[in-house]
């Protein structure tokens, strides 16, 4: 069977790849875009470092089938920071060192930036549930959480 | 005269023995003559640690010994 | 090291350096790069638990189009080299058949043979056209099975090592220890209070989330390069290089950033099999592991069998103890019985012990390190008895502790005497903390216990570069698990007494990093922090020198202020210069300035962690919730506190992850039925509160800055300190874990409950 050509917007930008069809969401990213940020932790959709948006959705890309993106916008974590700035999430993880060794990092950001959107002023409960599909085996979690709660703090701030 | 201490498992190979005085400056100048003493005791060796006056080397390599050391044998061990 | 010092950098919690890179995605770990050329390697695995292969045929693969090579076991030779592998000596021959099977399997999952193909896709349907025929055997998947006298024996040869001469085999048990003090008989018939149980733990993994990668690439010449994610890059080119029967003088092993070790990325699963495969197929061979394969085939922790017994007098001393533990070392020997027999009265001045330990095989994957190997079942165990104690004397937990803590000067269990430890000081700040005073919800309990490990020493080497505008890089070649090369940035700081942010810390490959042990042991800022110190110590001598050298003063003159070199009284034209004024003339002086050191250090020193845990259980399901947990270590010196907080808090989550819910269930025929992350259920976001930690720092006296070490000893009080908090809640003791919601319920549902105030 030949591979299909797949055209989608990743990032604000036009894209466009060959895939089998079969082939994952994940597995076009990383190897027919080279956008390897998003990292493979499960492919079995239960640890989210996986973790993309997809039309405003929140999904693990080891779960969408790479012919699913045709005429999709999808948001990876390259597309979070803007120009030379980082997305107030990033920076929020490096000050409270929410991260060791950074491999659940990407989905986690992506995750909370998803979470930021649908609800600006979460609990710390609301946090823990929202984030509960990303696994993380270094952190514990707390200074994550913490990461999270003081960006949103610092984005409602920001806004008034 | 350094004091070499044995773990009760090695015991069976000295006749019961536990804790030995010997005349060495570094550490395997000690175990040579642990081996001559106790030649039962040769194969039991290897895969030990040294712990010198507190201090514990996975591999006692050439380290040197004071006039009192307290040495002992010590299973090594891996971390992760 | 007894005079404390006034750091000016050491201390701060600076952004690391390699964290933009991190939170965009952008760092490469083991998957996330491609070669020129690349093929794809899959590896097909044996269906039994326990079989003997009969044969092997290969053809049906290799005439596959798009197919480049195929190995089997045949492909590598014999070893039988030992290999200083982190800090115990391990056959490399087991190693190298527990990566890929000779004349047996010995566990489900073990790999019998690996494909090389221009995509994934066609490797993987290559491997399952190989046809293998076995024969086979019961398989053996616990301690009681392995050790019964009609047991099927894994390996024939194998003799119990430590057994009292003439002791018969064949057999199952690898190797017995025995650690001995005082006359335990004689000392429990002077004890009041006797508890006497026995303990089970099961096989858990370490979880990492990044799965095993590499790409290798091996040349006519039989020279290689390999890419991969390891905790030690220099265990893999030696490791591999005996494996494949390379000259390790031609392969060179580029770590790449790490995705979580834990001990679990110390040895080499597919970095021999990509070699061999790119050696054949004359191009580098990408291989990566699925998350079935890294539960099935790489190397998890042991289960363990441990009995206990514990006597005390009335007044809260411990008098004797018994214990004899069982490990599964998996299909090959070598588990961390040893240490978890070492370990398990270290906290307690006991007068009279008797310990002994087993190295039990079973049809599993090999074990492999995880945090602390070996200790938190032996805690487990030990902590859980020590509970046990404390209630029925009616004494408070912590109350017991101290009265029989260890102190500097008292014998360690394995033998020499203590140098300065905080375990004293753990338990006072523990009794003093809030949470151990904080009053209880309902259906809630609190547990304390106490955590013991070594932390390890071993070989480490540094160089901290000057460039002419005054920055400096240190180089060192331990991987990055969690922020050790910003505390390296800060040692060379503080050293060089130049901002942070002009530190720029490297991790080398085997080419451009003097050798070093693996990043493990908690060893990274002790051992190689001591060498990034005296390399930059070293750097700040020659540089003394070149300010002499400008100044026409001996060398031994110049001295050190506030990060000047100063010059002797009454020299004349000689003002105090900075490092960046005496690096913007290196030159003129001498050429460029590389500090270098390298060492061998002795084990740390040990150390201790406490921990309180509040439970809450509901007796409808048996599920339970930490619902407050606080951590409190001696780590000696926090280089960079957030970081130290960051592994308290993280092992603390690993263990108690392993006391509430993580296990390998195995079906009867040895087979895994849970390997993948649904089911082994590790802890979430929403399972956990935040991990309140506290630092001590008694200072350990063999590192300039006291660094005693952090990262394992948080993993060790978890199992007891979870389940003494349900043993509060329930009033039931639980022996068992994972206390997961079935088996909590089922306890709950039949247990005869202690009476309230008991």
């Amino acid at each position: 069977m030949s591979k299909l050509h797949i055209e989608t917007t990743i990032n604000g930008e036009p894209a466009e790849f060959l895939c089998d069809p079969h082939e994952t969401l994940l597995s076009a990213l990383r190897n027919g875009l080279g956008l390897t940020g998003t990292k493979e932790g499960c492919s079995t959709g239960d640890c989210g470092a996986c973790s993309v948006i997809v039309d405003g959705r929140l999904v693990p890309a080891c779960l969408v089938l790479a012919p699913e993106a045709e005429g999709r916008t999808i948001t990876t974590i390259e597309g979070l920071s803007s120009g030379d700035a980082l997305h107030p999430l990033q920076r929020k993880f490096l000050e409270h060192a929410a991260l060791q060794c950074g491999v659940c990092t990407p989905g986690f950001i992506v995750a909370a930036a998803a979470l930021l959107d649908a609800k600006p002023n979460p609990t710390e409960e609301e946090t823990r549930f929202w984030l509960a599909g990303n696994l993380c085996r270094c952190t514990g979690y707390d200074k994550i959480i913490r990461a999270v709660l003081d960006t949103a703090a610092h984005i409602r701030e920001s806004a008034v | 005269m350094a004091t070499v201490h044995l773990p009760s498992g090695l015991t069976a190979f000295t006749g019961g023995v536990d804790s030995i005085d010997i005349d060495a400056a570094r550490v395997p100048e000690l175990i040579a003559e642990l081996r001559h003493r106790f030649p039962q005791l040769s194969d039991h060796l290897d895969g030990m640690a040294v712990a010198i006056d507190g201090e514990i080397y996975q591999d006692p390599g050439y380290q040197p010994l004071r006039a009192d050391s307290d040495v002992h044998l010590v299973p090594r061990i891996a971390g992760g | 090291m007894s005079t404390p010092r006034e750091f000016k950098y050491v201390g701060t919690r600076p952004i690391r350096h390699d964290g933009v890179d991190k939170v965009t995605g952008r760092a490469s770990y083991g998957a996330d790069v491609a070669w020129p050329g690349m093929l794809h390697g899959a590896v097909l695995r044996s269906p039994h638990a326990h079989a003997r292969i009969v044969s092997i045929d290969t053809s049906a693969a290799q005439a596959t189009p798009g197919v480049k090579a195929v190995v089997t076991g045949s492909d590598f030779p014999e070893t039988t080299a030992a290999l200083a592998l982190g800090e115990a000596a391990i056959d490399l021959r087991d190693i190298s058949e527990s990566m890929i099977a000779r004349t047996k399997v010995l566990y489900h999952g073990h790999a019998v043979a690996a494909v090389a193909a221009t995509t994934f896709d066609i490797a993987k349907e290559a491997a399952e056209k190989i046809k293998v025929v076995y024969e086979p055997l019961e398989p053996v998947t616990d301690i009681d099975r392995a050790i019964a006298t009609d047991a099927p024996i894994l390996h024939p040869t194998l003799k119990t090592k430590g057994a009292p001469a003439g002791a018969a085999g064949p057999t199952n048990v690898a190797s017995r220890l025995e650690l001995k003090r005082g006359d335990v008989d004689a000392g429990f018939a002077e004890a009041d209070v006797i508890v006497e149980r026995e303990f089970r733990t099961v096989m858990v993994h370490q979880g990492y989330i990044e799965p095993h990668a590499c790409i290798a690439r091996c040349g006519e010449d039989g020279r290689a390069v390999v890419w991969c994610t390891t905790q030690g890059p220099f265990v893999v080119r030696d490791a591999s290089a005996a494996i494949v029967g390379l000259d390790p003088a031609h392969v060179k092993v580029i770590p790449s950033e790490i995705g979580g070790g834990f001990g679990g990325k110390i040895v080499v699963y597919l970095e021999p099999l990509a070699i061999v495969l790119s050696r054949k197929a004359q191009r580098p061979v990408k291989m990566v592991m699925s998350r079935d394969e890294v539960f099935r085939a790489t190397g998890p922790t042991s289960g363990s069998k441990i009995r206990v017994k514990l006597g005390a007098t009335r007044d809260g001393t411990l008098v004797a103890a018994r214990a004899a533990l069982w490990y599964e070392a998996g299909a090959y020997r070598g588990s961390p019985v040893g240490a978890g027999a070492m370990c398990a009265l270290a906290a307690y001045k006991i007068p009279n012990f008797f310990i002994e330990a087993y190295d039990v095989v079973v049809n599993k994957p090999k074990v492999a390190a995880y945090r602390a190997p070996g200790s938190p079942m032996a805690a487990f165990a030990v902590e859980s008895a020590v509970d046990e104690i404390a209630r029925e004397l009616n004494i408070d937990p912590i109350d017991l502790r101290l009265k029989n803590a260890n102190r500097e000067g008292d014998q360690a269990p394995y033998g020499p005497k203590y140098g300065p430890i905080g375990l004293e000081q753990l338990l006072e700040t523990a009794r003093r903390h809030p949470h151990w005073s904080a009053p209880l919800g309902a259906n809630q309990g609190r547990g304390f216990a106490v955590g013991f490990w070594f932390n390890a020493g071993m070989n480490s080497s540094a160089t901290v570069t000057l460039n002419a505008d005054g920055s400096a890089a240190v180089v060192t070649g331990n991987p990055d698990i969690g922020g050790t090369r910003v505390a390296q940035a800060l040692m060379v700081a503080e050293e060089l007494a130049i901002p942070v942010e002009r530190v720029r810390p490297g991790v080398g490959d085997t080419d451009g990093s003097g050798f070093t042990d693996v990043t493990g042991g908690s060893r990274v800022c002790y051992a190689t922090g001591m060498a990034v110190i005296r390399a930059a110590e070293d750097a700040r001598d020659q540089l003394a020198a070149r300010a002499a050298k400008m100044w026409n003063v001996a060398p031994d003159a110049v001295t050190w202020q506030d990060g000047r070199a100063i010059p002797p009284p009454g020299t004349e034209k000689a003002e105090p210069l900075t490092v960046a004024e005496i690096a913007a003339k290196m030159t003129h002086t001498g050429g460029p300035i590389v500090g270098r050191a390298s060492l061998y250090a002795p084990m740390a020193g040990p150390a201790f962690g406490v921990h309180i845990c509040d439970l809450e259980v509901d007796s409808e399901t048996g599920q339970s919730k930490v619902v407050r947990y606080t951590a409190f270590q001696d780590v000696g010196k926090a280089v960079h506190p957030s970081f130290v907080e960051g592994q308290m808090q993280g092992g603390a989550a690993q263990g108690i992850g392993w006391a509430l819910n993580e296990e390998y269930i195995y079906n009867g025929d040895g087979v895994m039925e849970n390997a993948g992350f649904l089911d082994y259920r590790m802890p979430v976001a929403s399972d956990l509160p935040m991990i309140e930690t506290v630092i001590v720092e008694v200072a350990n006296p063999l590192h300039p800055y006291g660094v005693r070490g952090v990262g394992e000893v948080p993993i060790v009080p978890p199992l007891a300190a979870v389940a003494n908090a349900m043993r509060d809640a329930t009033g039931i003791r639980f022996t068992e874990l994972p206390l997961s919601p079935p088996r909590v319920l089922a306890a709950i549902e039949s247990a005869t409950r202690v009476p309230v105030g008991a």
